[in-house]
């Protein structure tokens, strides 16, 4: 294409300047606060650090509160890993299942499906049904609530993708004496890659970062996931800005590195299934 | 030569809405495969959602509950701290909404069109869509100081005394709102990038052959061409800032005074204060307000879609 050919430099440059400024400035603070003293980093500028606290800093935020951050970086870690693996399998399952299916029944669960992406969920009911089940301030508890939250969208992403796997192979294996959890988990699942990929990633980074379902279903210190740990330090270190952004630091780093490998993976992905859904 | 096994399989195989046959017990695709995950949905997602309008209608101490009818609701919609909530949370989600669709735009034109630094500027523009929301409102409050905060510092410096942000009730909920904006505006450029790239090339080609300016390419191309990107955008962008919390929670925590309160936020407020009836009542509102925007809002779209 002809609009193609001649890129406009001014233009290029205007706009790679305001992008830096506007998205990148913010990060750069995060990092230098998180690098000051304690005194500079109450004056909240953006200036370069006087003298490095950098290692200092790192140490105070680990050792704070009898090492609250490492217990939080276990339990984010669990909550995470275990949400994730239980309903890649159980969305992907499903979406199979609905994706292939047609017929009345399944229509109406399509409905279901879709209203869970739209419906808010009703916290403290919820909150009732895990104390019904004993499972009130657990961590399964928390688990079992992120997978339901989670359901909706992933089963969503897997039928769109499922939509693009060819019906023959289900035949062809079925044919060869394939029973459906042979059929599934050893011919089609693997062909799910891709979305599975994308899947992992996105949901994985939205449920480290999720504040709120900590907050109301697992509450307590004992059980501080790394987003809350964010809180506790703005309460208990109202002057200490160093802390606070060295924390903020630690726990944008998983995220980050997620980001940094899968970065086509993400965008693909959010993209095929954002524009179908 | 078809032998009799393969066409019985084939003919179990196709499940056609007519045809439902009641002899496929042996179907590859099982129903069973639905239940672990519906299991779970449906009771920490459906069975809340459900009990929700029941317990909107008791005093309610999660041990023991009293019915009394739609007091919750009076209560609700008497109390202005209360019901200006809801107001705020139709201004964020409209705010929010119609900003990440222009800007969306604007950046995914950029973005796949004649420019250098286009990787880079997608990169960069995506990644506060991955960070910590909590960390990003934190850092936000610190910038947005209305003395000491570097965004009010760099608008002095081209001589714009800048709002007190945060701090300034008129402010509060817009502030919120941009920096959702900030975080948020990726993921819109990202769908609308989909969206433009979708489009043939041979149409902006056609539209140029017949001499139509780059305004004219976009109004008539690209604009009516990623309709299907814009609704997504508008529809998602909609359900997250009418569901708003943890952003409100980190920079204002609903004030100063109630100016920045959300629906979310009160309904978060009236769990910790323990009136959970009240609190549920606040849940079965948004959750009322979601439906009556966002259904109307597929209806619309969808019929436009058949018209075509």
């Amino acid at each position: 294409m002809n609009t193609r050919t001649r890129p406009n430099y001014w233009l290029s440059a205007l706009a790679i300047v305001l992008f830096a400024v506007v998205f990148l400035i913010p990060f750069a603070f995060i990092v230098l606060t998180a690098a000051k003293s304690q005194t500079e980093s109450a004056l909240l500028q953006f200036s370069w650090p006087t003298e490095w606290a950098f290692v200092q800093n790192l140490q105070d935020v680990v050792e704070a509160r009898d090492y609250l951050l490492i217990i939080a970086f276990i339990n984010s870690t669990i909550l995470t890993v275990a949400s994730v693996a239980v309903v890649v399998i159980l969305a992907a399952m499903a979406a199979f299942v609905l994706q292939r299916r047609k017929g009345r029944w399944t229509s109406g669960l399509n409905l279901v499906v879709l209203s869970g992406l739209v419906i808010p969920p009703a916290v403290v009911p919820t909150i009732w049904v895990l104390q019904q089940t004993g499972l009130f301030k657990t961590m399964p508890g928390l688990i079992l609530v992120e997978i339901a939250y989670a359901m909706a969208f992933c089963v969503l992403l897997f039928q769109a993708f499922i939509a693009s796997v060819p019906r023959e192979l289900d035949e062809a294996a079925t044919i060869d004496g394939a029973g459906p959890v042979g059929l599934f988990f050893r011919v089609v699942f693997p062909l799910l890659r891709p979305i599975i990929v994308t899947i992992v990633v996105v949901q994985s980074v939205f449920i480290w970062n999720d504040f709120a379902s900590p907050l109301y279903f697992l509450p307590g210190d004992e059980n501080a996931t790394v987003q809350l740990t964010l809180f506790n330090f703005q309460g208990q270190y109202t002057n200490a800005y160093n802390l606070l952004f060295m924390d903020i630091l630690l726990v944008t780093v998983p995220p980050l590195i997620m980001f940094m490998i899968f970065q086509r993976q993400i965008v693909s992905g959010m993209v095929a299934g954002s524009v179908k859904g | 030569m078809t032998t009799v096994a393969p066409a019985k399989t084939a003919s179990r195989l196709d499940h056609q809405p007519g045809g439902g046959r009641p002899t496929a017990r042996k179907s590859p695709y099982p129903y069973w495969f639905l239940v672990p995950g519906g299991l779970i949905f449906t009771i920490f997602f459906l069975v809340p959602s459900v009990m929700a309008f029941y317990f909107s209608l008791t005093r309610w101490t999660l041990f023991d509950q009293e019915f009394i009818g739609l007091d919750n609701y009076v209560q609700f919609f008497r109390e202005p701290a209360l019901a200006s909530g809801l107001w705020h949370t139709i201004v964020y989600a409209a705010v929010t909404s119609g900003l990440k669709v222009v800007l969306g735009m604007a950046l995914a034109v950029l973005l796949t069109g004649p420019i250098l630094g286009r990787g880079f500027m997608r990169s960069v523009a995506f990644f506060p869509v991955l960070v910590s929301t909590i960390g990003v409102g934190l850092t936000f409050q610190v910038l947005m100081h209305p003395t000491k905060g570097v965004i009010n510092q760099a608008l002095d410096l081209i001589g714009i005394t800048g709002p007190a942000w945060l701090v300034d009730p008129d402010w509060a909920l817009l502030s919120v709102a941009l920096v959702d904006v900030w975080q948020g505006a990726g993921l819109a450029t990202v769908i609308y990038m989909a969206g433009i790239l979708s489009i043939p090339g041979e149409y902006f080609e056609a539209a140029k052959v017949d001499g139509a300016g780059p305004w004219q390419r976009f109004r008539h191309v690209t604009l009516p061409l990623s309709k299907p990107a814009g609704v997504s955008v508008i529809i998602l962008s909609l359900i997250g800032g009418m569901r708003k919390f943890d952003l409100i929670w980190a920079m204002t925590k609903g004030g100063p005074g109630f100016t920045s309160d959300v629906m979310a936020s009160v309904v978060y407020k009236q769990y910790q204060a323990g009136f959970y009836g009240l609190s549920t009542a606040g849940n079965v509102v948004l959750f009322l307000l979601v439906i009556v925007i966002v259904l109307p809002l597929f209806w619309f779209f969808n019929r436009r879609e058949d018209a075509r």
